[in-house]
């Protein structure tokens, strides 16, 4: 990993672009700025071409012969098959009000990472072969040639944007560079450009069922492991089931959040909960990711690691299905599951057994997210909550990009957190809900040797927390990602110390009143408790 | 480069009538020939270029929402925003379209004392864009007095709305100089704002060059070289009839304006100016956001290669066995072995 800037060197960002323009403006592969090709035997795992060893730093990037024909055939096939990137390719008014809104850019100052420019570099190319007046005036119009350069800067760039969206929230047209980008990167695909950070968790996930390949044995273990955490905090000993047949919900939490702290937590907060409503709830080694790399390497990827949810689900027998806290997992559900792996007709209309509460905004794809279950709980009194034990925390909410701009899941979190909580206060209008900033590592840019790009786009969300640390001292970043989850951590660490992460369901395990739980002396990340210290 | 070549090419298209009318004697050419070409080019492009993205299949809902979900009953629905009905996204397009409403969120970053990000209010381009669109569509409708006989009534009432203020005793049609004043500061945004210059191209000056060298020959001809209204009537009824005349006493000014405008309207298909009807197609803005409740299908979803359990507990079924996981098959490691087969 290379050496990080201290963030006032950081932060000397010159927003001025360059005299020369960005056509001439080569692509450079600095350190801590990209991220490492994907492993030969990850494609190999799940068929992806040209598996080799190779590095963005090379001069040869191996690629196949014939390498341009694929990519323009690529494009030329994907122009027939999506309308949205058709409108994208021709409607653009190079207006610019989408220009300042991207976190990279913002972090960065590097005008290619202008979502208009970012577009641009994949435009241009379309024009150039695929609209009269590109082939007739060239340049003039906006055209160029794909070479070998041009598909470096796509590697680059399009590995520098985090689908995230933003961007699309202020185009006048909508125009999503978020699905420029997903297009883009299955094109790059084709002749074997990968990133290993995408292509190895979709590897482990098509084989193993999650990201980090763990095994089913490992997967009880590390269940185990919180149940038992949860028993020396609570004294209550939870009975959690694998791959049960008959259950009457099958739960798909993000595998993130089952190793590594603080997703643990939230983890942890979220089987207690659904322990004390005695939800007949079973969880799958098989499908044991809600997360889905496949939205970032392709659409028929994502296809067919989604397949499994359903097909689990079906196998067990299940009546309908509830996700855990996860940003991108919840775009593949939200948006594109039932129409790649349903109809979902052998479910039932997602219900509430506690509450009775029928979901039929989710009546189709017949899976729920877990804060709108928790909302519907909290509404109808169905669970004790005591928010002073988390008087510890003065706790702000990150919306994650996806559950924002691609759901609208707005208010549920919000609606717990006060819940569950006292001292909650929003960071600034500009920087939450549909405006709300990445953290800087989603996509799958979320890997170490990135990490110079990932605190720099991560800046724009780093800083609305330090204004309300500094504001209203803010010590505790919620959200309801497990990328979030792992990426926010050091990005508070480096530019806002003093802040921590966790995900809503910590807060709720913390705040839950058990039946029958012993008096809690600490937190779920087994810190002394909030209201301990006042008696 | 982008700039000085759009330049260039505008100040040659005027020449071009300039000469053309007044040195060669092509007034047939120009006030006839090109018109008819202009329209169909326009008309026929624009088809086919609509044509091209309706055919062009929708396979994912993907609205961008910009505001809270329909959900759980007692949530309030950002019902515009967020839209779960077709009336919704009625309303939504309709803001979009008739308002530029993502365009009104826009905001300008800033990192103040190099440490300190911060959103300021930035609406003139919205406000810029919105006099411009809305001008053009004003002058263009009151154009139809030129080519209807008799005039219909609401081209009447548009002309006295707008031709409300009077200076000298002469209507002074406000459109007609806000569209050129719109324009005028959209071109200086474009070329004084570095980053908007750096993302500039050539098709991103050449029409607003055109736009605005059309909107400056119209109000010259209208306010100070004074034009035979009467025999440019008589051309333009002509041309709408299909029996056109190339009437005398038409001045060179008018050729340029006409003859610009043909160049504008035959560009519009080839050019971003497509912007019009790509707006009312944009998958992000024009879906409701339902995709949970009503199933959205893809013409070409296809089936896939997939992993599946059985797979799964082939390759796991002994570390399943020990852990006390259930199994569809119970079988021993030799056999799994042969199962795999
Ligand atoms: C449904 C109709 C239309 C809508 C909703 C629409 C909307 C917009 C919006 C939102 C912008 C970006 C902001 C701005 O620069 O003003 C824009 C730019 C532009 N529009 Fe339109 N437009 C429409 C029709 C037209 C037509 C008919 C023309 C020309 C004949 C046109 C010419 C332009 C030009 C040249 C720009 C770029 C301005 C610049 O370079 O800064 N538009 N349009
Ligand atoms: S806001 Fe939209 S139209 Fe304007 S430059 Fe960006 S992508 Fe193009
Ligand atoms: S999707 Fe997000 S990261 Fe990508 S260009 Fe748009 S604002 Fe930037």
């Amino acid at each position: 990993m290379s050496k990080l800037p201290k963030p006032n060197e950081m932060l000397r960002i010159n927003y001025m672009p360059p005299k020369t323009g960005w056509q001439e403006t080569p692509v450079d592969f600095r350190p801590g700025t990209f991220l490492y090709s994907g492993r030969p035997e990850s494609l190999e795992t799940v068929g992806l071409p040209n598996p080799r060893q190779w590095s963005p730093e090379d001069e040869d990037w191996k690629l196949p012969e014939n390498w341009k024909e694929i990519i323009l055939e690529g494009l030329r096939e994907r122009l027939d098959k999506f309308r949205s990137l058709r409108i994208f390719m021709d409607t653009c008014v190079r207006c610019g009000a989408c220009a300042d809104k991207c976190h990279f850019y913002l972090g960065s100052g590097d005008p290619k990472n202008m979502p208009v420019l970012r577009a641009e570099l994949l435009r241009s190319v379309y024009r150039k072969d695929f609209t009269t007046a590109g082939k007739i005036f060239g340049k003039f119009a906006g055209a160029r040639e794909l070479t070998v350069d041009v598909l470096k800067e796509w590697f680059y760039y399009f590995f520098q944007c985090t689908e995230c969206r933003r961007c699309s929230v202020f185009c006048p047209y909508g125009l999503d560079t978020a699905e420029i980008t997903m297009i883009a990167r299955e094109l790059l695909n084709l002749v074997g450009l990968n990133i290993d950070w995408v292509v190895t968790p979709v590897a482990n996930c098509y084989m193993k069922g999650n990201h980090l390949g763990i095994q089913p044995h490992g997967l009880v273990d590390s269940f185990e492991m919180l149940c038992d955490d949860i028993y020396d905090i609570t004294g209550i000993q939870l009975d959690i089931s694998f791959n049960r047949k008959g259950a009457e919900v099958l739960y798909v939490p993000p595998s993130g959040d089952v190793f590594a702290d603080p997703g643990t937590h939230g983890l942890m907060g979220q089987l207690m909960l659904l322990h004390e409503t005695g939800l007949d709830y079973t969880l799958s080694t098989y499908n044991s990711e809600g997360g889905n790399f496949g939205l970032f390497t392709s659409h028929e990827m994502m296809k067919r690691l989604n397949a499994k949810i359903y097909a689990e689900a079906k196998r067990l027998g299940v009546k309908w299905i509830l996700g855990g806290e996860c940003g991108h997992m919840w775009r593949v559900i939200h948006q594109y599951m039932d129409t790649m792996n349903g109809p979902a007709d052998f479910l039932e209309v997602p219900k509430s057994p506690i509450t009775g509460t029928v979901f039929e905004h989710a009546k189709s794809t017949k899976m729920i997210h877990i804060t709108e279950f928790t909302a519907d709980l909290i509404k109808h009194n169905k669970i004790k909550l005591d928010p002073s034990r988390n008087d510890n925390y003065i706790v702000t909410f990150h919306d994650s990009c996806n559950p924002s701009r691609a759901m609208g899941l707005l208010e549920e979190p919000r609606y717990i957190l006060k819940n569950v909580c006292n001292n909650f206060y929003e960071m600034p209008e500009d920087t939450i809900r549909e405006k709300t900033f990445c953290c800087g590592s989603g996509a799958g840019l979320g890997a170490d040797e990135n990490m110079e790009m990932r605190l720099r786009g991560g800046f724009p969300r780093a800083n609305a927390v330090k204004y309300v640390h500094e504001k209203h001292g803010v010590n505790m970043l919620a959200c309801i990602c497990a990328i979030d989850r792992a990426s926010l951590p050091p990005l508070m660490h480096y530019w806002v110390p003093g802040v921590s992460v966790c995900g809503v369901h910590e807060l709720v395990g913390n705040a839950l009143v058990m039946k029958g739980e012993k008096k809690r002396e600490s937190t779920l990340r087994f810190e002394p408790i909030g209201t301990e210290e006042d008696e | 480069m982008g700039l000085t070549f759009s330049l260039l090419l505008v100040a040659a298209l005027i020449l071009a009538v300039f000469l053309g009318v007044e040195a060669l004697g092509l007034s047939f050419l120009f006030a006839i020939v090109i018109p008819y070409l202009a329209i169909a080019t326009f008309i026929i492009g624009f088809i086919l270029r609509v044509v091209k993205w309706g055919k062009t299949p929708v396979p994912f809902r993907i609205p961008t929402t910009c505001g809270q979900q329909k959900s759980l009953p007692w949530i309030k629905q950002n019902k515009i925003d967020n839209p779960f009905s077709t009336a919704g996204v009625v309303a939504r397009m309709a803001l979009e379209v008739l308002f530029f409403r993502s365009l009104f969120r826009n905001t300008k970053a800033e990192l103040v004392d190099g440490e300190r990000l911060t959103y300021q209010w930035e609406k003139w381009l919205w406000l810029g864009g919105l006099i411009f669109h809305w001008s053009m569509l004003i002058v263009v409708t009151r154009h139809l007095r030129i080519f209807l006989d008799p005039v219909p009534g609401f081209v009447r009432i548009i002309e006295k709305f707008d031709g409300f203020f009077t200076v000298d005793l002469q209507n002074v049609y406000i459109t007609g100089i806000l569209l050129l004043a719109a324009v005028t500061f959209l071109f200086i945004r474009r070329v004084v704002i570095p980053q908007v210059r750096y993302i500039s191209f050539a098709a991103d000056y050449f029409p607003l060059l055109l736009i605005g060298s059309i909107a400056a020959s119209g109000i010259l001809m209208k306010y100070f070289f004074r034009v035979d209204l009467v025999a440019i009537k008589e051309l333009t009824v002509g041309l709408f009839s299909f029996s056109p005349v190339v009437p005398q006493g038409v001045s060179a000014l008018f050729y340029i304006h006409l003859f610009l405008v043909c160049v504008l309207i035959s560009y519009i298909p080839f050019s971003k100016i497509m912007h019009m009807g790509g707006i009312f197609l944009s998958p992000t803005r024009n879906m409701a956001n339902n995709s949970r409740a009503v199933r959205h299908i893809n013409p070409w979803n296809y089936p896939v290669k997939v992993h599946t359990y059985e797979e799964y507990e082939n390759e796991f079924r002994d570390k399943m066995r020990a852990v006390g996981l259930p199994l569809e098959k119970d079988g021993s490691e030799k056999e799994a072995a042969a199962a795999k087969e």
